[in-house]
């Protein structure tokens, strides 16, 4: 049920990226496809009833590592979501250009990219 | 539990991409964007993720600000979006392929929170001692895999570097 749910995450992404000519939708659909890869790795991560992977003072060492959840996934996406961030201000910078130069966000108009 | 609160917020995260894409305001789908957001924000909180959550949080707010630097004070709140044959039917063709793996996949995924990996149990037993750091998270990350945070600060740069030199304005001596 929540992979199916997170698939249709991921398909909404594909739909905004591919079928939409606006370009702030387009950058749009690029963020919700970032968002649903990482919920997934975190989602893989999980353990049922599992707690954050943080050491307390008085805790013992074995029931911690039965019950932590994946610390591993937490931490690449830590690094994924990152990325992300500089892919988008890279995108919006690239769109605004585009504004500035043709006077519009529609990827149809822009007449003289056409070859 | 978990399973009801994840799947709730799954499909609210899915409505709101949904009207993020589909309304006819720019602004009013950047804010639904940011909904999503913080929403993804929240679900990671309940899967015992807090580093993860308070840096989506934060990303959140940045691409909030730099989105809105990009629409507003632009007229361009209205436009028509007629469908074209095309880009739909590679739309089609993605999705049927996508589905086509995620069916031939899905029946090999575990069920949900019971996966369990040799990976995870060295980081958590080797973690304290090898690094005396008490947050794992942190020691995989600036520890273990410390050319992979140094990698990831290059594509920050890097990509910051580009928005500024793509944002300038005229040289001085043109």
């Amino acid at each position: 049920m929540i992979w199916i749910l997170t698939f249709i995450l991921f398909a909404i992404g594909v739909y905004g990226v591919v079928c939409k000519r606006n370009l702030v939708k387009i950058i749009l659909g690029f963020m919700i496809l970032d968002y649903a890869i990482n919920l997934f790795l975190i989602l893989i991560g999980y353990r049922k009833g599992g707690i954050a992977p943080i050491i307390s003072q008085n805790e013992n060492l074995q029931e911690f590592v039965s019950k932590a959840v994946d610390p591993l996934p937490q931490a690449l996406v830590l690094t994924s979501i990152v990325i992300g961030l500089a892919i988008t201000a890279l995108f919006v910078a690239i769109a605004i250009r585009i504004y500035e130069k043709f006077g519009t966000f529609d990827i149809s108009k822009i007449k003289e990219l056409k070859g | 539990m978990i399973e009801v609160i994840t799947s709730l917020f799954l499909i609210f995260m899915i409505l709101g991409a949904l009207i993020a894409l589909e309304s006819r305001d720019l602004f009013s789908s950047i804010i639904s964007i940011g909904v999503v957001g913080f929403i993804l924000s929240a679900l990671f909180l309940f899967l015992k993720a807090p580093d993860i959550a308070i840096v989506q949080i934060v990303i959140e707010i940045l691409t909030l600000v730099i989105l809105i630097r990009a629409t507003i004070s632009r007229d361009v709140c209205f436009y028509e979006d007629t469908r074209e044959f095309f880009p739909f039917a590679v739309n089609i063709i993605f999705l049927l392929l996508f589905s086509i793996i995620f069916i031939s996949v899905l029946k090999y995924m575990p069920e949900f929170g019971e996966i369990s990996s040799k990976v995870r149990e060295f980081y958590l037993k080797e973690g304290f001692k090898k690094t005396g750091a008490a947050n794992i998270v942190t020691s995989v990350i600036l520890d273990f895999r410390g050319y992979d945070t140094l990698g990831e600060a290059t594509v920050l740069f890097t990509s910051i570097l580009g928005a500024v030199t793509l944002l300038r304005r005229r040289a001085k001596n043109e």
